[in-house]
């Protein structure tokens, strides 16, 4: 039995037969050609047949995983039709009288050079698109018929990596499972797998040989472990991990799709908590009703200078956009000494938990907060938006915000920009202060949103990074679930909805609590949806309380 | 002719899918529009010559359009890139 160990990207379990997968083997020798018209014929013959099957490509992925996966295959048909390309291969038969083949392998290769030499990870691996168009016209001048991907058909697909054009054409429905030595959990094997919901562990290193084609293996994406020719006792272990992990999976498929209500007609909204708009197809992959907490801070880490307003308009437009008129709670900044962002110019501090962070930041310096604000209302026109004040302790803290936001909202009126006059705002509530003044802020807004984390945290005065606390750590003290039933109360008085977001709204042993104390919306990571949505479904909340 | 500068506020800078459809609206024109980022100069007609450029995010860029149709060119490639870059 071989071991191997990569990086899970989804979490299944495969068992089957091990197929590489192999490439056209082309001949570029160079070669000294006498007539060098008809060679660059051929070239333009090949050239041309790979035109109108990227073309074909193109609309097949279109049809099977939308626009956005798609365009790959137009871009390598404008690579393909770029003159200067072209004009590389065709002078290179020409004035070296050779044979096609070589001449676009070696303009191949100085455009790949092109490429990895720029200065940007992303340009670089750009190298690969111009391999792949080349490798299309190669395979035509080889007299190569197209790589048969029908033949990959109930097995497990090793490969070193999967080019974005081969893993389109490959009949994923027939695909138990992907194993690559190369590539990362953003490689475009990785996304496909995850948006298919394929096992599949990438990067493990070691290259198979070819001699282990046909033989058994087990890809475990629960663990990023791969198995080929797997002893008896392993087989038998993951055979039974397999079952019970596809029994559940089956059970949550069949939620998918349905409402969050429970057996008495109870209807809970559960929302996708995310960290930029990146992760909004794993949240729609994972059937989430709206986004509850969409994350700002993204726009802000991993610069060298503040975002731009017409930056921020971009990225909160295509989450309006994308979730079509589904809600999306965009969290005002929560940056502090504890998340370093040097150009902010942050003094360290003794106690970053309590300190200069969130709203106090932002209330600090209004010219940074009313950017945000700005792009938040222009993205408001585009679909259903929400905005949530985050670390908020009192109502004047809420009354300054709004006055803020008032400012920038006649600011727009008086440029003639669009933006919706009745986009929801709310508060987040995470501190003690907030939660005892509930009915007083309650009245301040449109919905609360418990963010039970900083909230435990806060009530219990403990640092949960500390591990030697944990002895002291109960994640379901009374003292915060007490606060919460007095949130959601105070919230309900005011005819406000009242949401949580933390962890604690994942958690299936608190979910009928949740339920009995009134919640109306539980925001949880994209993969604790349907499991959640099962659970609420389970509950029947007119039969007596267990507790 | 007509001239004007832009800057990249898309996160991720001009990369390959933006270039394309980039590519795609210069192509709806007859005028030669050309791509500049400091000194270094493409067809915003040709690809790898707008990717080649490698432009990020915050970057500016200078357009040029000369041709018969220029009047309603340069601000068409203007709103495209308002719009998606």
């Amino acid at each position: 039995m071989l071991t191997l160990k990569g990086k899970s990207v989804f979490r299944g379990i495969a068992i089957g037969s091990l197929a590489l997968f192999h490439r056209h083997a082309v001949a570029t020798a160079p070669r000294t050609v006498t007539d060098s018209g008809a060679e660059i014929a051929r070239f333009r013959t090949a050239r041309q047949a790979s035109l109108v099957q990227l073309q074909e490509l193109y609309d097949k992925a279109l049809e099977k995983v939308g626009e956005e996966q798609a365009a790959v295959f137009e871009v390598h048909q404008m690579m393909l039709d770029d003159d200067e390309y072209i004009e590389a291969v065709e002078t290179k038969i020409r004035d070296g009288n050779l044979n096609a083949e070589a001449a676009v392998d070696r303009a191949a290769q100085e455009f790949a050079a092109l490429f990895r030499n720029m200065d940007d990870d992303y340009m670089k691996a750009r190298a690969a698109d111009v391999l792949d168009i080349s490798h299309r016209v190669l395979v035509k001048l080889c007299g190569g018929q197209a790589i048969d991907y029908g033949q990959y058909d109930g097995v497990i697909l090793a490969a070193d990596d999967l080019a974005p054009s081969e893993t389109l054409q490959l009949d994923t429905d027939k695909i138990l499972g992907f194993v690559t030595s190369g590539g990362s959990t953003n490689s475009h094997t990785a996304i496909l797998a995850r948006t298919l919901g394929i096992a599949a562990v990438v990067g493990t290193g070691t290259q198979l040989p070819n001699d282990v084609d046909g033989h058994t293996a087990i890809i475990d994406g629960t663990t990023g472990m791969v198995y080929l020719d797997p002893d008896e006792t392993t087989l038998a272990r993951l055979q039974a991990a397999k079952m019970s992990l596809d029994a559940q999976q089956a059970a949550l498929e069949e939620v998918r799709g349905l409402p969050s209500v429970t057996r008495d007609g109870r209807r809970i909204h559960v929302y996708a908590n995310i960290g930029s708009p990146d992760d909004l197809p794993q949240a729609q992959a994972h059937d989430a009703e709206g986004i509850g907490l969409f994350r700002s801070e993204f726009l802000y880490l991993g610069k060298n200078d503040y975002p731009t307003e017409e930056e921020q308009f971009q990225a909160y437009k295509r989450t309006a956009e994308a979730l079509d008129g589904k809600l999306a709670v965009i969290r005002t900044l929560d940056i502090g000494a504890d998340k370093k962002v040097d150009y902010f110019g942050l003094h360290d501090e003794e106690n970053p938990a309590l300190g200069l962070r969130a709203i106090r930041l932002c209330l600090t310096r209004p010219a940074l907060f009313k950017t945000q604000l700005r792009a938040l209302c222009r993205a408001s026109a585009f679909g259903n938006l929400a905005v949530m004040f985050p670390m908020i302790i009192s109502v004047a803290e809420v009354r300054r915000c709004k006055a803020l936001l008032a400012e920038v909202r006649h600011e727009l009126d008086a440029e003639g920009q669009a933006y919706d006059p009745d986009m929801a705002v709310g508060i987040m509530i995470e501190t003690p202060a907030a939660a005892i003044l509930s009915d007083e802020l309650a009245k301040e807004v449109d919905f609360f949103s418990i963010g039970s984390n900083d909230l435990t945290q806060y009530t219990l005065a403990i640092d949960r990074q500390q591990t030697q606390l944990d002895d002291f750590f109960d994640p379901h003290h009374p003292a915060v679930l007490r606060l919460l039933a007095q949130t959601i109360a105070n919230g309900h008085k005011a005819g406000i909805w009242v949401g949580i977001c933390g962890e604690l709204g994942a958690d299936l042993s608190l979910t009928e609590t949740f339920l009995r104390m009134g919640v109306d919306e539980l925001s949880v990571s994209p993969p604790s949806i349907l499991p959640l949505r099962a659970k609420i479904r389970s509950l029947d909340l007119s039969q007596g309380c267990r507790k | 002719m007509k001239e004007f500068t832009y800057a990249i506020t898309d996160p991720e800078g001009i990369h390959a899918r933006p270039a394309g459809l980039l590519v795609k609206e210069a192509k709806r024109f007859a005028s030669k529009i050309t791509v500049a980022k400091g000194t270094k100069a493409g067809d915003l007609k040709k690809i790898f010559a707008v990717m080649g450029l490698g432009v990020k995010h915050g970057e500016t860029i200078r357009i040029q359009v000369e041709g018969p149709d220029e009047e309603t060119a340069a601000p068409a490639i203007e709103d495209f890139l308002k719009a998606h870059l």
